[in-house]
């Protein structure tokens, strides 16, 4: 028994290890010793820091880079703010089939690929666009209107994108919330806005922050959206990485910006966990 | 708030108003995408030319359907193709996984737990470029050294499945360990007590149990992977699949063949969500 155990753990292990090692740990490695060699001749390079130093000295990737760590931001706490009720109703106000029909309708728009979600934003948005047309119908407006290609569209599409993954956390942390806290809140004289401030949202804690990570991520990350969505000054990060890496040919400046995008994702997850108490393993497993 | 709390009716009513604003947003795109695809137009948009199937079953230009259109059969043969093996891969990789942190304890094993989860939290876009710049690390090294061209390290389909695979694995992993933490061990130290050997005792007890949750954890693997873009993009070679294929086109300017494609992949995936979602509400 414990000789087979031994065996036991050593057949579950090395998968473990081999899927870690050579997919993720060793090729980010890789990225990085990429990252900072600078080619100085025909197959020749040496160990430098000059893409990083091109990376600050230019200031549109610098720009870039800020705006979109900022706009992230923005489409997360945007993404929060406007999935938080709709979270609470499914988890605490709906019930029996309702409850349930609208968790799956949540749900729906993750079952499709984010490039038809972004399509579909396209059809409505564009000049020739379902609201251009319907606002030249009703006579709001007597030209075709350019609703696509600026900041604001590229928002739209970001909070779309990832709002399944902010209201889901929510739900399923609110529901574990008994309804008598709540009335024992407004029992001892809270209202609404204290019983939301000291009460739900303190419980609702680990949903926030679990689905403010995800969504963060996955607007940096995001290379579709801003791409399809967005206008000619909304350049996005990852937009970059791949004109380097794709058009341009040069891995090794692009490889710094993937370690700079990396940087960026991982000091921003860290520190929300490190601020709000909470862990990795509490918040994604 | 909750409903044994009274509220004004105005509060009421506009909470209400404002749920139902937001499943308007959710579903607009959804809606128009699916409607346009039956317009007898060459854009999918206003005005409406009339009803036409055509665009999946049109066989003569301008309207070729998708039922017709060799090069986007193509690509999802290619799709189809990669999410099979990375969901395989990703389910067997997703039980080892679960039963390695379930049943031992071992040095910095809530380390490897943190490792396990890392790719949830790396951005898909570096995910891939790594992967990239590593394989092909590793292509131009043998090369140099033996001589070999090993043709699966370059961009193309065995990368793209490797690539999706390193971050779906981790997904697979919790949803097969959800469900491996909810067995009772007690069964499998009865099949124990009854004389079978431990593998009899997991083949026969532990698998079936857990059945539900590899099935899941592959349909979800297929899922993941059919409708994956970030890593796709930096990895594919010249057979793109599906979503590279049609994000290519939509550079080009979109016709409702897009929308055709678009739907019929809206039915398939909700066809294969609600088909686990029945399957765990048997449980």
């Amino acid at each position: 028994m414990r000789a087979g155990s031994k065996l036991g753990f050593i057949l579950l292990f090395s998968p473990l290890i081999l899927w870690l090692g050579l997919l993720i740990i060793i090729p980010h490695i890789d990225m990085f010793l990429i990252s900072i060699r600078e080619r100085v001749g025909v197959g020749k390079y040496d160990t430098s820091l000059a893409n990083y130093l091109t990376f600050f000295r230019e200031p549109l990737y610098m720009l870039t880079f800020a705006r979109t760590a900022l706009m992230s931001v923005l489409a997360t706490a945007l993404t929060l703010v406007i999935g938080f009720p709709v979270a609470f109703y499914i988890a605490k106000i709906a019930k029996g089939r309702l409850q349930s029909a609208l968790f799956l309708l949540c749900l729906v728009p993750f079952w499709v690929s984010e490039l038809v979600r972004t399509f579909g934003w396209m059809i409505l948005l564009r000049e020739t666009g379902v609201f251009s047309s319907l606002l030249q119908w009703a006579g709001l407006a007597d030209q075709p209107v350019e609703m696509l290609y600026n900041d604001v569209s590229m928002m739209v599409g970001l909070v779309y994108t990832s709002m399944l993954f902010m209201v889901v956390p929510l739900i399923t942390t609110m529901e574990s919330l008994d309804d008598s806290v709540i009335e024992a809140g407004y029992d001892l004289g809270g209202n609404g806005i204290s019983v939301m401030r000291e009460i739900v949202i303190p419980h609702a804690m680990p949903g926030i922050v679990s689905g403010s990570i995800v969504v963060f991520m996955l607007s940096l990350g995001n290379y579709l959206t801003p791409t399809m969505l967005g206008g000619k000054d909304s350049l996005w990060f990852t937009e970059l990485i791949y004109s380097q890496f794709i058009v341009r040919f040069n891995w090794e400046l692009g490889a710094a910006f993937g370690f700079m995008l990396l940087l960026l994702s991982s000091i921003i997850v860290w520190g929300t966990l490190k601020l709000s108490g909470q862990t990795l393993e509490k918040t994604m497993g | 708030m909750i409903p044994t709390i009274r509220q004004p009716r105005l509060v009421r009513y506009g909470y209400r108003a404002y749920v139902a604003l937001f499943f308007l947003y959710l579903a607009l795109p959804l809606v128009v995408v699916s409607v346009f695809a039956f317009n007898n137009s060459q854009f999918p948009s206003l005005p409406w030319e009339g009803g036409t199937l055509a665009w999946f079953f049109g066989s003569e230009r301008p309207m070729i359907g998708v039922f017709h259109e060799r090069p986007i059969l193509r690509a999802l043969g290619n799709s189809a193709f990669i999410a099979f093996f990375v969901s395989l891969m990703a389910v067997a990789l997703g039980a080892t996984n679960a039963f390695l942190f379930n049943r031992y304890d071992f040095r910095m094993k809530s380390f490897f737990y943190m490792l396990m989860l890392l790719p949830l939290v790396i951005p898909g876009i570096v995910l891939g470029i790594s992967i990239l710049v590593f394989s092909s690390t590793a292509a131009n090294g043998i090369e140099e050294t033996i001589g070999w061209d090993i043709e699966a390290l370059r961009p193309g389909l065995p990368l793209v499945i490797l690539g999706q695979f390193s971050f779906v694995t981790t997904i697979v992993t919790l949803v097969i360990s959800a469900r491996l933490h909810k067995f009772d061990r007690s069964l499998e130290e009865a099949a124990l007590n009854l004389g079978a050997s431990h593998l009899t005792a997991v083949r026969t007890v532990t698998l079936p149990f857990l059945l539900p949750a590899l099935i899941g954890g592959f349909v979800v693997a297929f899922l993941m992977s059919f409708e994956n873009f970030n890593t796709t993009l930096m990895l594919v070679g010249s057979d793109a699949p599906l979503t590279i294929a049609m994000f290519d086109r939509m550079k080009e300017g979109s016709t409702p063949l897009l929308n055709a494609v678009s739907l019929l992949l809206m039915i398939g995936s909700s066809a294969l969500a609600l088909m686990m979602i029945a399957l765990q509400r048997k449980e």
